[in-house]
């Protein structure tokens, strides 16, 4: 199944729905970064509120979308990790410290909004 | 009620049925949603093993019973090309594929027990165990 992928003004919020195969996560891959071209996105949201499991897989692709859309300019925002996939994501082993995270979709908008700001003052000033 | 299930794994949609259908078989013995999630986790990552390494296997699911505490053991075996070197593919980082190398010590962190019996050439079979937690 397919992940939809919302514009918002400069952002994506990709919210996935259900658990994904990882056809789905390397698709996922996929849409974000032609879109980020497409629409010149600043930002992006990767809400995982409904997963319930992040393995190996899951996480290392996720890791590599914040990766590969950094390069293109833009930074991502992975919300809602459950609290225990957090815990099994630990257990694994599973290195998360280089991606930008946030608790929910609101927290992930005020993160990517705040960037956003701080870069036109910086250019502004 | 189904104390065997048995999941044939081909496909990547194969690797999700085998976790939910461990999750089901979990939370009806009464697991915590944590342990639910690491258990899930732990399949995840050996079913996967069998689509990348050994293309297809299966991963068969057990209620145990013993001393009065219940348990889910998880077989995941295949007739792949087996793992040539087991002490090495039991260390973080290391990897033949194209992952990060977390997949089998990780695993064993997420579980109660985990064995593995594997020759070059004879496929792999591993078990994993999960109890309840009293």
């Amino acid at each position: 199944m397919a992940v939809p992928i919302l514009k918002q003004g400069p952002f994506l919020i990709a919210s996935i729905q259900a658990a994904l195969t990882d056809t789905d996560v390397l698709r996922l891959q996929d849409d974000v970064m032609v879109q980020v071209g497409r629409y010149r996105s600043r930002g992006i949201i990767v809400d995982v509120t409904a997963l319930d499991v992040m393995d190996s897989f899951v996480s290392r692709s996720l890791r590599g979308i914040a990766h590969m859309t950094r390069l293109r300019g833009a930074e991502t925002v992975i919300v809602g990790i459950q609290p225990e996939v957090a815990f099994a994501m630990v257990q694994l082993g599973m290195n998360f410290e280089d991606v930008h995270t946030a608790l929910d979709l609101e927290e992930g908008l005020a993160f990517l909004q705040q960037q956003l700001n701080g870069e036109t003052d910086a250019g502004g000033g | 009620m189904a104390d065997e299930i048995r999941v044939a794994i081909r496909t990547d949609a194969d690797v999700v049925t085998a976790r939910q259908e461990a999750r089901t078989m979990g939370s009806r013995l009464g697991f915590s949603s944590t342990d639910l999630t690491l258990l899930a986790t732990a399949i995840s990552e050996v079913a996967r093993n069998i689509t990348t390494y050994a293309g297809e296997g299966e991963v068969l699911l057990r209620v145990l019973d013993q001393d009065g505490r219940q348990g889910i053991e998880v077989l995941a075996t295949d007739e792949g090309p087996g793992i040539d070197d087991v002490e090495l593919a039991m260390q973080d980082g290391f990897t033949t594929g194209n992952g990060l190398g977390l997949g089998l010590p990780g695993t064993r962190r997420l579980v109660d027990d985990f064995s593995l019996q594997t020759a070059p050439g004879a496929g792999t079979t591993v078990r994993l165990v999960k109890w309840i937690r009293a």
